[in-house]
């Protein structure tokens, strides 16, 4: 029955791309129209032929397979996201690599909203998607919810990501940072997290464990609170049905200030909750001990999640936005640290008593470093909330040095950390293929983000004294590009240390590609299971 | 009033309260007595049932 509803609705989507990639008003529109008839024609025959089968879903095992594949893209996104952002690192150094042929396609505009929303969206969310996935069922001792609704999230969700990097591309883009994809984009990810909460949530709500584990808290507050953003950010009004173009709702200040609080909570909780989730959980598996306080998690979350959602305005310090309202988010960002700082400090003395571990354990090493630069980065960022601070470091580099020692050093470490602890869990072997390959990757990526980070410090504050500097006669000292031209050295270092973290994540995906191939499979276990 | 104002001051002055209020409590919960013996039994979670679901008998309640 389940079926032929199905059937009925992929042949209605698949009649309406045609007809809308007929009447389509823009080329990406069409282009859009076309993949979305596509994928929903080939997925109308899918579900005919298979229409009958009689499938069995075991309630006796986890549901792996889905997870898997959120291992697969996670690290295929990956790369993709860090060789776009290696190549426009280098086309700030060498202008000459925006192509004349490729303009308009792949000049620095079109390719920075890529690299971005490929490393946050695809290389980030799809490390949540599957790490939610695993950690939710081994903790609830439960099946995910919702049968094979944990595939239409994972399949779902690269549809979306395939609409947004190829708008991004042709130029479709609503302006708003982080937020770029329009009116169709938005909706179609609004279903696709509607379903991602409520495998979710099932699963939570069958658990067979008294307690909600900590992980699955800053898991849960990461899904509901990236719609509430999603859906009031993207409040527009579709200029035609049949166009990619919208209007805001919002305007003016009233729109900066919803895109920044949005912005900002994509931050507070798409890479900071999702990921501490991810911490409470691989962390304590990697050392093979429990959290060092169960009562400070607890402490830790509901502060995090208090402060964050006010921190937003920091991003708009001397700008229309009332001085109320930028003190307000100025003040919670510092007031900020402290939960941030109590929950590094819960991940890092995770490890009491297994320090040792350090130095034979690559995995735990790039966990540590990890936690670390979440500190770290927990430490700048309130201090470049402050106004003061903020009128030397907004529109500089240094901006770009906070968001990458954060995103590179916390999100991608911690994600890395987890990979390696997974791949031989799913695919049942018994060790990684090689635990120097994993040190060769720690060493490449740290160095590549120290690089990454102290140039773009450099050349940050550098930029930010040049703009403001002025002669006795207060005629400003330096124009625009003398700042561009004083800058070019530590863009050269900046791609070389992107190139080397680029090349530690390349390292990992053979690794990992070998550990499936080759490495010696698990001892199966002793006592039968009987098949259902 | 209009709206704003309406609830701009409502956000000033009683759901303030009740936010620092719910944290408040929050935190005292967490040092409830007797919490120590059932966070560490929770802390354990991630060591149990890593291969397979809890059948209904193992089920904790």
């Amino acid at each position: 029955m389940l079926n032929y509803i199905k059937l009925i609705a992929l042949g209605l989507v698949t009649l309406f791309a045609m007809i809308a990639a007929n009447y389509a008003r823009d080329m990406a529109y069409q282009v859009h129209a076309i993949i979305v008839a596509v994928v929903s024609g080939g997925l109308f025959i899918w579900t005919l032929r298979g229409t009958g089968d009689v499938k069995t879903t075991p309630q006796n095992e986890y549901l792996d397979g889905v997870v898997r594949a959120g291992v697969i893209a996670t690290a295929f996104w990956g790369v993709v996201g860090f060789l776009a952002g290696v190549f426009i690192a280098f086309q700030l150094a060498f202008p000459g690599l925006n192509f004349e042929w490729a303009e308009g396609y792949a000049n620095f505009g079109r390719l920075r909203p890529l690299h971005t929303s490929a490393v946050i969206f695809a290389f980030g969310g799809n490390a949540l998607i599957a790490t939610s996935f695993f950690v939710v069922q081994r903790t609830s001792a439960a099946r995910l919810w919702g049968g094979n609704l944990a595939w239409f999230v994972f399949w779902g969700y690269q549809l979306f990501i395939v609409l947004a990097a190829t708008g991004y591309l042709l130029g479709v883009t609503q302006s708003k940072e982080y937020a770029e994809p329009e009116w169709y984009i938005d909706i179609w990810l609004t279903v696709v997290w509607v379903a991602y909460l409520a495998v979710f949530l099932g699963t939570i709500i069958k658990r067979k464990e008294p307690h909600i584990y900590v992980a699955n808290w800053f898991y849960l507050s990461f899904i509901v609170t990236v719609a509430m953003l999603h859906l009031v950010n993207n409040l527009s009004m579709p200029v035609s049905i049949f166009g990619s173009k919208s209007v805001q709702v919002f305007s003016g200040v009233q729109d900066a200030m919803v895109q920044w609080w949005y912005g900002h909570n994509a931050v507070g909780f798409f890479l900071t909750a999702g990921f501490l989730g991810m911490m409470y959980y691989f962390v304590p598996k990697q050392a093979e001990r429990p959290v060092f306080s169960y009562k400070l998690s607890i402490i830790h979350f509901w502060a995090l999640i208090f402060l964050y959602i006010w921190a937003g305005p920091h991003h708009l310090h001397y700008t229309a936005l009332p001085d109320w309202a930028s003190t307000l988010g100025m003040v919670f960002s510092i007031v900020l640290w402290m939960p941030s700082w109590g929950g590094m400090i819960n991940g890092l003395m995770t490890l009491s008593g297994a320090w040792d571990k350090l130095r034979t354990d690559p995995i735990i090493r790039m966990m540590v470093i990890s936690i670390g630069f979440y500190g770290m980065s927990t430490f700048e960022g309130p201090m470049m909330s402050i106004r003061a601070v903020n009128s030397l470091s907004h529109y500089t580099d240094w901006t770009i040095g906070h968001v990458h020692s954060g995103a590179l050093g916390w999100n991608g470490m911690i994600t890395f950390g987890a990979l390696y602890y997974l791949v031989p869990v799913l695919w049942k072997r018994e060790r990684l293929y090689s635990l120097s390959l994993v040190s060769w990757h720690f060493w490449l990526a740290t160095i590549g983000i120290v690089l990454y980070a102290a140039s773009m410090w450099v050349t940050g504050i550098m930029e930010g004294l040049m703009w403001r500097e002025v002669d006795a006669n207060g005629f400003l000292v330096n124009s625009f590009a003398d700042t561009v031209a004083a800058k070019f050295p530590m863009y050269v270092v900046r791609g070389l240390g992107g190139l080397m973290f680029l090349s530690g994540a390349i390292i990992m995906c053979y690794n990992l590609w070998m550990t499936v191939k080759k490495a010696p499979a698990k001892e199966a276990l002793a006592t039968a299971v009987p098949a259902e | 009033m209009e709206t704003y104002s309406l609830l701009r001051e409502f956000a000033d002055s009683w759901m303030l309260l009740f936010l620092f209020a719910f944290f408040a409590a929050v935190i005292l919960w967490v040092f409830r007595p007797g919490s120590g013996k059932e966070y560490r039994d929770t802390a354990d979670i991630p060591f149990r049932h890593e291969d397979k679901p809890a059948t209904d008998e193992e089920a904790r309640t």
